[in-house]
């Protein structure tokens, strides 16, 4: 599913809202999820999942190609935990996986 | 720092959209369920800026109680994980939180 297979989705259930105010809407949660990720905000919705930042210490490495070694920064790195409802149907789901784009010749 | 909700995202819309608060809460409500929803009938989801959420099935496998070494059978299952897109991951990885800032 895409943005704008997710906007039509939304738009069946809430059909007294215009198409243009939905996508306005879901434009607007995922600039507010990318924002407070980015300050270093968790999300935390109820029901779905959290996102949070996960610290990576400095750690030897090298270079693959080179086999030069360095040290690497340290760095925050976003982490999704899907809440209990999400990971059950998930695991419920009896359908294949099907990629994101694909679902254009569904209907 | 407390976290983002749900009501968050709701009274932002509110103010930023002009939807009144039950308009808003149930297209944030929907969001959600949506994302779910196609989760559960297998489709991943893209969405540009954020990420993409992606489907993987687990076989089973042997684990192990870690206190008393006991095997236990990890069943095969189906999961979901998050893959932030460049530019978030760019943002995130730039910040320099303390640890008080963390909690």
């Amino acid at each position: 599913m895409i943005k704008s297979q997710l906007v039509e989705r939304i738009g069946r259930k809430l059909s007294y809202l215009s198409e243009k105010d939905i996508t306005l809407c879901v434009n607007n949660i995922i600039d507010s999820l990318i924002k407070n990720l980015s300050k270093g905000k968790r999300i935390e919705i109820r029901d779905f999942g959290s996102f949070d930042l996960n610290y990576h210490a400095p750690r030897l490495a090298h270079n693959p190609k080179t086999g030069e070694k360095l040290i690497t920064d340290p760095k925050y790195v976003a982490h999704f935990k899907p809440g209990k409802d999400l990971k059950e149907r998930i695991n419920a789901s009896t359908q294949p996986i099907r990629a994101a784009k694909d679902e254009e010749s569904e209907e | 720092m407390a976290a983002l909700t749900k009501s968050d995202l709701t009274e932002q819309i509110n103010r930023d959209i002009g939807l009144n608060k039950r308009e808003a809460k149930e297209v944030v409500e929907q969001f959600f369920e949506e994302i779910k929803a196609s989760l559960a009938e297998g489709w991943q989801v893209k969405l540009p800026g954020l990420g993409n959420f992606v489907l993987r099935n687990k076989t089973l496998r042997p684990g192990r109680n870690p206190i008393t070494g006991e095997f236990i059978p990890v069943n095969a299952r189906r999961v979901v994980t998050f893959k932030a897109s460049l530019k978030l991951k760019q943002q995130v990885s730039r910040l320099r939180l303390s640890k008080q800032e963390e909690e």
